[in-house]
Formats: C-alpha cells, sequence, structure tokens
C-alpha cells in the first residue's frame, strides 16, 4: 500500500537527511559543489546527486561564476508546503468546522431514515 | 454548549486536542472510520485529498494522500486498537519523514446527546512537538529552514 518516497516535488525531496544538510549549509550562504563537500564531509559525487534533485524540484538554483558554478537556495516552492502546515491549531480547528457540517448532514439523513 | 477546541501538552512529547461535537458519539465516529466522510473534512480548507483507504481493524492499514498547489504528501499507518464508537488507535508515517512514526489515540465520549472528542498525539521527542506546535512562520528564511526541518522530521503527526 504505502509507496516509495519520491523527489518529484520539493516536498518529497527534503525528506532526505542529507539534502536537508545542504539545504541548511545553503541557507547560510551560496556555495560551491566543492565547498559544500568540505563543509558536510561528505564525497563530491553525493553532493552532486543531491544538488541535482535539488536543482529539479526548483529548492536550488545555480550560475556560473568563471570557472565556478555557484549554488543558492530557493525555498519557494516549499511556500505551498509551509502554508499547509503552519498553524496547528488552525488546521485542526478548520477540519472540526467542516466536520460539524458533516455531522449535521449525517443526523439529517439519520431523521429522514427515522 | 461550546464547541471550542482546546489543544494542550499534557507532558513534554504530547499534544491533547480537544473538541465538542452536537451529535451522538457513533456518528462522529463514523467521520472519522469511512473514507468518503472523512474526506470531506481532513482536507482543512488546505489540500485536495487524492486518496483515502482504511482497513478499520486491529492490524489493518490506512493511507490519506493529498495534493497541494505543488506538492504531495502521504500519510499511512496501522490500527492498534479498534473500539467501535470508543476509541481509535492508530499509528502514523508521514511521507516527508518515514523515520518518525507518531501513535494517536481518538477517544469519543457521549454526554447528552453530544460527543467530548480526545486526541492524544504522542510524539517521539519534545523537540519534535515543540516544532510542530510552532504556528505562524515569517517569511524569512531563517524561519523557513526551521519550519522546513519540522516539516521533514516530524510532519508524521498532523493528523
Amino acid at each position: 500500500m504505502a509507496r516509495a518516497a519520491t523527489t518529484t516535488d520539493a516536498f518529497n525531496a527534503v525528506a532526505e537527511p542529507r539534502r536537508r544538510e545542504i539545504l541548511d549549509a545553503l541557507a547560510r550562504g551560496e556555495s560551491t559543489v566543492n565547498a559544500l563537500v568540505e563543509q558536510l564531509q561528505v564525497a563530491q559525487p553525493v553532493v552532486s546527486k543531491h544538488l541535482r534533485v535539488l536543482r529539479e524540484v526548483g529548492l536550488v538554483q545555480v550560475r556560473d561564476e568563471g570557472r565556478q558554478r555557484i549554488y543558492r537556495l530557493d525555498p519557494g516552492p516549499l511556500r505551498a508546503v509551509f502554508d499547509w502546515v503552519k498553524d496547528y491549531e488552525r488546521l485542526w480547528a478548520e477540519r472540526f468546522d467542516l466536520l460539524d457540517e458533516v455531522l449535521e448532514d449525517l443526523k439529517r439523513e439519520n431523521q429522514e431514515q427515522e | 454548549m461550546s464547541k471550542k477546541m482546546q489543544v494542550s501538552t499534557p507532558t513534554d512529547t504530547t499534544i491533547l486536542i480537544t473538541r465538542d461535537f452536537d451529535a451522538p458519539r457513533h456518528l462522529v465516529y463514523r467521520t472519522f472510520t469511512e473514507p468518503e466522510l472523512l474526506r470531506r473534512w481532513w482536507h482543512a480548507n488546505r489540500a485536495e485529498v487524492t486518496a483515502v483507504e482504511m482497513d478499520v481493524r486491529v492490524g489493518g492499514r490506512y493511507r490519506y494522500a493529498a495534493r497541494g498547489a505543488g506538492f504531495e504528501m502521504e500519510f499511512t499507518g496501522e490500527y492498534r486498537e479498534v473500539v467501535p464508537d470508543e476509541r481509535l488507535v492508530s499509528t502514523e508515517v508521514f511521507s516527508g519523514a518515514p523515520d518518525y512514526p507518531a501513535l494517536n489515540t481518538t477517544t469519543f465520549t457521549e454526554k447528552d446527546g453530544r460527543t467530548y472528542l480526545e486526541l492524544l498525539i504522542e510524539h517521539s521527542s519534545k523537540t519534535s512537538r515543540d516544532m510542530q506546535l510552532a504556528s505562524g512562520m515569517e517569511d524569512g528564511l531563517a524561519d523557513a529552514l526551521v519550519l522546513l526541518e519540522g516539516v521533514a522530521r516530524e510532519l508524521a503527526h498532523l493528523t
């Protein structure tokens, strides 16, 4: 029933711990692959692979500066996720308000059956 | 009688949500255990529910999937206790944080034709619980990343 996690959107891409580390590092400032390798102590192909995924979902932007490629965080794609989870109390309050409406319908159905 | 919802933190790792409903508990129970009913309220006006599957019996599994603007997510778990009209205990795993399951206990108590609902969410740590409770994010990048961490780790506990 459970499906494997995909990396087709920002939401799923951040589920991977190493990718969160890279995002966290980029949050402190733009960086090169080599600087990330040094900072995170992870092999360069691994960092490059994760950067590619993060670029595909739009969380990381890249530009060429001379011979260097500079990577930068773009949190925009996560906005939709933030909007969904922010304000935990409000989330449940909205759910319960909708639930009230469902219950009114159920009560009405019950009365009609009686 | 008030329908006011209350959210409290009974221990360092738990969240307790309570709410009254103007309906008998067998109806409230149905809204938690019948897919067509659950999908009418679970979205909270924030996302589109794309799938609700549930096999409500001890050891049975459930899956809720939702799609927001540019993202998809999934909540899955297993029922640990099923007492019809009274109590549901289930694990919950959020697709964004598969290593951080939660345990949810939902209790339905009826009095004078009304239902008092308790939803107890048990987290693995105080930090993760506190992240979940953090509300309204500012636009700053630092805040975004704090939330990112919270999303990825502990959103498993949203339902």
